[in-house]
């Protein structure tokens, strides 16, 4: 292990995205999320890479998937306003299975929102945010260790199922320091390539790994990508058969790997009554009130889902009769995934949305509540 | 006459979308013929678009080739510029595509001044979407969301670009296809961004509501009313043919990479 620094959530992304391998960051200035288009415009020469500045979240969004198309890992950061904007273009990303990652820093509310405080109220946005029914993965880290560790994850993610991997962060994470220890030794993993001469090549090839084999643009592999319904060859076609088979991979292309794709924090879970649900800066207040619950002789846990998307549900149902506390900065949106898993008798729920953080004493009081004492 | 330059196409995507008469099949053979000049390796040229019946162009060539979103095609492009410079990346563009919603893509891509080989096919119209008013319907023309006429102002959309810092400009038709090819020849080799604007005939979506009876009526509306440089026919909607502007700037992945080198001198 390598000495502990000093670094701040939003740096430990743009570090953690470099040690992953990235070549190209595209973006568009938006609080709380500039810190890492600062850090790749400083960093990416050095390394041979490329930083633009783009005229939008539009653009930016483009921009890297253009990029990573030749064969470059590409990042973009940004917050709601830039997020919402990148919607289309992840949607292309989505459709056309090109990898990439995509930073949302959550601010505050609707719209412009609170800039500069934080909320988690983009969750399900990061499920939904672009049309027609998708995959997608989005995973949230708590610590700065985490926007360091996962940054390289999110682009393993995205390079080996082919996919826009979200790192949903909000503006506490983003902006905290603490303390990180940068492991000497990092999995990376690459996008699998042809094995096949180029006039063999299926760059949407359905085989029983569901994820088609990616060539770089200009590598002598001469094929077509389109945001229109394709078949194997990439070519468009408005064929039902065409369509369903196109679809239901798609859909369906993360099912075999969930294992791997899924993580999940679970503190002192076995003999839990009480299990609190949260993530991100939310996460962290959890914990604190866990610890002194605890010492009250509370029997409480902390389920803490890293990946959010695609839920952890199967991790979660193990713990089918507890009863849930949902801590979240929004109106409750994983707690009604929650309920749809459990019912709704069995979720309790703690929201905030005017901007501050959830307190640890807040969720005691909850904790408090619920089990009567 | 297609021959010399089907090893350029997909084949087995033929049959095309394209309705009879229209003009960008012209235009596509103009654009191929040029390549073929350039004698370009087949494996480094890329074909980006958007949306709409132009940016299916791509779709029919055997290059390495992307079909985007709508207005979207530059910064995409310029994504796969800035990564790999050595590529050779032509843009294909509809009217609206370029200067309605992809327009201020438009604008920052030619204040980049980034190699790009750009070409707005110009139909005066929406053509997939049936004939909605685009920013390049001429006044007082029809469309199906002006049905008594235009009462907006056609952008003049070379004169965008170069304000914008774009450093090639020209204009051909689909009649003056062999002029066009000549003219992409010329985008391509300028070091910088290049926007070639061909007109073109929609005779579904364009000429029926503005009294062209025939695809053949429009091609000599074109032939009519094109003029070569201090050549003005007179008619108030003639316009010039041929380039129209060419200048010096410093190009972006270039600049860039010089950047790079100057850094690498730094830190030695
Ligand atoms: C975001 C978005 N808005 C609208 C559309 C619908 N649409 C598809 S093509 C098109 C216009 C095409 O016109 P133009 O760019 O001039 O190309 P042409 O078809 O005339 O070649 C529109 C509005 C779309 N595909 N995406
Ligand atoms: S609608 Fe117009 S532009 Fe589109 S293919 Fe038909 S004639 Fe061509
Ligand atoms: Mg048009």
């Amino acid at each position: 292990m390598s000495n502990p620094k000093l670094m701040q959530g939003n740096e430990a992304v743009a570090e953690g995205a470099l040690a992953a391998g990235v070549l190209f960051y595209a973006g568009y200035p938006i609080t709380p999320s500039t810190e890492i288009a600062e850090k790749m415009a400083e960093r990416l020469p050095l390394v041979g890479g490329s930083f633009i500045q783009m005229e939008d979240e539009i653009g930016s969004m483009a921009a890297i998937i253009g990029a990573s198309l030749t064969g470059l890992k590409a990042l973009t950061a940004t917050s709601g306003p830039g997020f919402s904007l990148m919607q289309e273009n992840l949607g292309y990303a989505v459709a056309t299975e090109v990898p990439c990652v995509v930073v949302n820093v959550q601010r505050g509310g609707p719209s412009t929102g609170l800039p500069t405080s934080p909320a988690q109220a983009d969750v399900m946005q990061a499920r939904w945010g672009t049309h027609g029914d998708h995959p997608i993965i989005a995973i949230t880290p708590s610590t700065v260790q985490e926007c360091y560790v996962l940054t390289v994850i999110a682009f393993n993610l995205a390079e080996e199922y082919r996919i826009p991997v979200i790192l949903l962060m909000d503006e506490v994470i983003g902006h905290l320091r603490e303390k990180v220890v940068l492991p000497d030794q990092l999995t990376i993993v690459n996008r699998k390539k042809p094995d096949v001469p180029p006039g063999e090549y299926l760059p949407y090839e359905n085989d029983d790994s569901m994820i088609p084999a990616m060539a770089n643009f200009g590598d002598g592999y001469r094929y077509h990508v389109t945001g229109l319904t394709h078949n194997q060859k990439g070519l468009s076609s408005g064929n039902p058969e065409v369509t369903k088979s196109f679809m239901q991979r798609l859909t369906q292309k993360l099912n075999p790997y969930l294992d791997r794709i899924q993580m999940v924090e679970e503190v002192q879970l076995e003999d839990a009554d009480l299990i609190l649900i949260a993530y991100g800066c939310s996460a962290r207040s959890a914990m604190e009130a866990l610890h002194i619950a605890r010492g009250r002789g509370l029997k409480v846990g902390l389920f803490r889902p890293i990946t959010i998307w695609p839920f952890p549900q199967k991790q979660l149902e193990k713990y089918v009769g507890r009863k849930f506390l949902v801590v979240e900065m929004n109106t409750g949106q994983l707690a009604g995934e929650i309920e749809r898993i459990f019912g709704n008798k069995a979720v309790e729920r703690l929201n905030r949305i005017d901007g501050e953080l959830i307190t640890p004493k807040e969720v005691l009081d909850k904790i408090g509540g619920v089990c009567n004492v | 006459m297609f021959n010399d330059i089907a090893q350029y196409f997909r084949t087995d995507t033929l049959p095309h979308i394209w309705c009879p008469g229209c003009g960008i099949g012209t235009i596509t053979a103009a654009i191929v013929r040029a390549i073929k000049t350039l004698q370009l390796d087949q494996n480094k040229v890329i074909f980006v678009s958007g949306i709409g019946c132009s940016s299916r162009m791509p779709g029919y060539l055997d290059f390495n080739t992307i079909h985007t979103t709508h207005g979207r095609a530059l910064p995409f492009a310029t994504g796969i510029k800035a990564a790999r410079p050595e590529l050779d990346v032509f843009v294909i563009m509809g009217d609206g595509d370029s200067t309605a919603i992809g327009g201020n893509h438009l604008i920052h891509a030619s204040r980049r001044n980034i190699d790009l080989t750009a070409i707005v096919i110009n139909n005066s119209i929406y053509g997939m979407t049936g004939g909605q008013t685009s920013p390049l319907t001429p006044h007082d023309k029809r469309g199906t969301t002006s049905p008594f006429g235009n009462l907006e102002r056609p952008f003049q959309v070379l004169e965008l670009a170069k304000a914008a810092g774009a450093t090639y400009g020209a204009r051909a038709t689909a009649f003056h296809n062999q002029l066009l090819t000549k003219l992409v020849i010329d985008a391509y080799n300028n070091p910088g961004f290049s926007l070639v604007e061909a007109i073109s005939q929609c005779p579904v979506s364009y000429g029926r509501r503005n009294k062209f009876k025939t695809p053949a009526d429009m091609l000599l509306w074109q032939k009519e009313h094109a003029y070569k440089a201090g050549q003005r026919i007179g008619h108030e909607d003639d316009f010039q043919i041929g380039e129209i502007f060419s200048s010096q700037a410093p190009e972006y992945t270039k600049e860039y990479d010089k950047l790079r080198q100057r850094l690498k001198e730094v830190s030695r």
